[in-house]
């Protein structure tokens, strides 16, 4: 019994209506589809087109969806016009930093939680993912009056500590350790290897596919943050580009085709690992279910 | 709220908890080694977000500016909220805005899920375009939506305009529809997230049930009552959770989008904690509004898994 004879009930292959009917409702379906793309993908549209516009002519009516004066020299005006390579630079490197450290302590731990026995060790462990879930809002004051005793407001540190010890790396890479046998790390004690062998030479190159996940996810998210770097770097030398897209908003004028200008570049970067990594942000998702 | 979580962590997809064969070892020694595995992740831990957790609950008992030694003033801070209009509004709008984006997201998580459900050409495609204004950064979604939600000039009102509505509702720029506008935003932007969950559940669900109740004569319709949905409930249910929780604690995309704004009409909770705390410096009060948004979550979380079990008897 297999599938594929049970999907056509008997007598439907010779009938032509039924062939028919599935072939409109897939025409159909395709363009129920390709109208909601569209719809999902009209604001990107509507940013790149209007990076491409001297900003006079960002409203118009109707909307010029491809400019008639398309400004290339947009795109080299940035860099002039506002600090955007220092804004690159930074967020590069806190990225990069939270990134690296987050991989390290999270799936450093991770091997304690689920290759190491010992006592209280679940007892931690429900400790560290219930407060996943909890709102950074209800702690984000004392860590900000911690950071400004310890004199690291405008630090690239603060953030770096604020974001590179999260309890969801740990989680993510625990959930993938689990599905690697014990009876692998047992081998591998009975060899004489040390625990931190094990985890450096066994573990670590077997979950790279969970590595990958959570790395994606860290640097997505520390590239896009807003709050961390708006709360904590206020020199312009620090800014991130998150906070360097806001300095086209001004008090009485915007000029919202520089804006946008600074939004495609912002957003280009990710679509690139986007584009690399999209199966490691979707098994990051569904295996986690959780966001950081 | 610990159990809980653990709980809703397990229904997470493919959660591989399966019982571990005990064996003794050497007690101290391994739990020596247990320990200096995570040690490196838990002292940033602790001393970052565990500390932080219990001194936001004891802080909200005292008045504190920073400098003066913090003075115990027991449910001072508690009794001042609820007199506060400023902090009222803000609870008010943070429960409209969950009323909308919890219901909205959930209907087009589900929805996109059920039509990317498919093994034909072309899904990959359109599920990385649902997803992928999650990862945009929520900086330039706020600016692009306000420039699409511009009075007259954007594109939502020209397209209004086209069904014969002349003047569109002044979106941002009103008090009454700058909520509004902002839900719409988060709905495109969270919906792929979720829909990602649903495709797990969805995929999860065994295709005999489907085979079963075709062989039956169920219709689409009764397919999808009798099979789909009730396959999916944990799905449902995490995201349930997961979309309350985020929804109360929503700042960054209303922050850059209107700035709580016009007026107070879309001010939430994080940014009055953030006003409050951060901007006025009164640490004793927002910490005492960070403790009323973490017993809200608490509450609504606890609240539907209690229902979630009920229903499940």
């Amino acid at each position: 019994m297999t599938a594929t004879v049970l999907d056509r009930p008997p007598g439907r292959a010779q009938r032509k209506p039924g062939a028919t009917r599935r072939r409109v409702g897939r025409v159909l379906l395709y363009t129920v589809l390709i109208l909601a793309a569209a719809a999902i993908l009209l604001p990107f549209a509507w940013m790149l087109s209007a990076s491409l516009k001297r900003d006079n002519d960002v409203f118009t009516v109707p909307t010029q969806w491809i400019p008639h004066d398309i400004q290339w020299g947009n795109f080299t005006r940035i860099w002039t016009d506002i600090p955007m390579t220092t804004y690159l630079r930074n967020t590069v490197f806190l990225s990069t930093v939270i990134t690296l450290l987050q991989l390290l302590t999270g799936s450093f731990a991770a091997y304690g939680f689920a290759k190491v026995k010992w006592r209280g060790r679940d007892a931690l462990f429900v400790l560290y993912v219930a407060t996943i879930a909890l709102p950074w809002q209800a702690y984000m004051i004392p860590q900000y009056i911690m950071m400004v005793k310890a004199g690291l407001t405008d630090t690239f540190l603060s953030l770096i500590l604020l974001q590179a010890f999260g309890a969801f790396g740990v989680f993510l890479m625990r959930q993938y350790y689990m599905t690697i046998p014990d009876e692998l790390c047992e081998a591998a004690r009975i060899d004489g290897l040390s625990e931190y062998r094990i985890w450096a030479q066994i573990i670590l190159p077997l979950s790279k596919p969970a590595l990958a996940s959570l790395a994606l996810l860290t640097f997505v998210n520390t590239w896009n943050d807003y709050m961390g770097p708006f709360i904590y770097l206020t020199d312009n030398d620090h800014w991130t580009i998150q906070l360097g897209l806001q300095s086209f908003i001004g008090e009485y004028s915007s000029d919202y085709a520089m804006m946008m200008t600074g939004s495609v570049l912002s957003v280009l970067p990710i679509l690139v690992i986007f584009l690399f990594g999209q199966r490691y942000f979707i098994r990051g998702i569904a295996t986690s279910g959780m966001k950081g | 709220m610990t159990d809980l979580i653990a709980a809703s962590a397990e229904k997470a997809p493919p959660a591989t908890a399966r019982p571990r064969p005990r064996r003794r070892g050497p007690g101290w020694r391994n739990t020596l080694i247990g320990w200096s595995f995570i040690l490196p992740n838990l002292i940033g831990f602790v001393a970052l977000t565990l500390v932080p957790v219990v001194a936001a609950f004891a802080l909200s008992f005292a008045s504190w500016d920073g400098f003066n030694p913090p003075k115990w003033v027991g449910l001072k801070n508690f009794r001042r909220l609820f007199k506060d209009d400023a902090t009222m509004t803000a609870l008010r709008n943070t429960v409209y805005y969950a009323c909308g984006h919890v219901p909205l997201t959930m209907l087009a998580a589900l929805g996109l899920a059920l039509l990317l459900n498919r093994k034909m050409r072309g899904m990959a495609f359109f599920r990385a375009v649902a997803f992928f204004p999650y990862i945009t950064s929520m900086v330039a979604v706020a600016i692009v939506w306000n420039m699409l939600f511009n009075p007259q000039y954007g594109p939502v009102d020209q397209f209004l305009h086209w069904f014969g509505v002349a003047n569109g509702p002044g979106w941002t720029t009103t008090t009454g529809w700058a909520m509004p506008a902002v839900i719409v935003t988060s709905v495109w932007r969270d919906m792929g997230y979720y829909m990602i969950l649903f495709l797990a559940g969805l995929q999860a669900i065994p295709p005999e049930l489907y085979e079963a109740a075709q062989v039956d004569g169920a219709s689409a319709w009764q397919r999808f009552r009798a099979v789909t949905l009730p396959g999916l409930r944990p799905t449902t249910f995490l995201v349930l959770i997961l979309l309350t929780v985020q929804s109360f604690k929503v700042f960054d995309l209303i922050f850059v989008m209107t700035g709580g704004g016009p007026g107070t009409a879309t001010l939430v909770l994080s940014q009055q904690i953030y006003q409050t705390g951060i901007v006025d410096g009164e640490y004793g009060y927002a910490s005492a509004i960070s403790v009323l948004l973490f017993l809200l979550v608490l509450v609504l979380t606890l609240t539907q898994f209690w229902f979630n079990r009920r229903r499940e008897r």
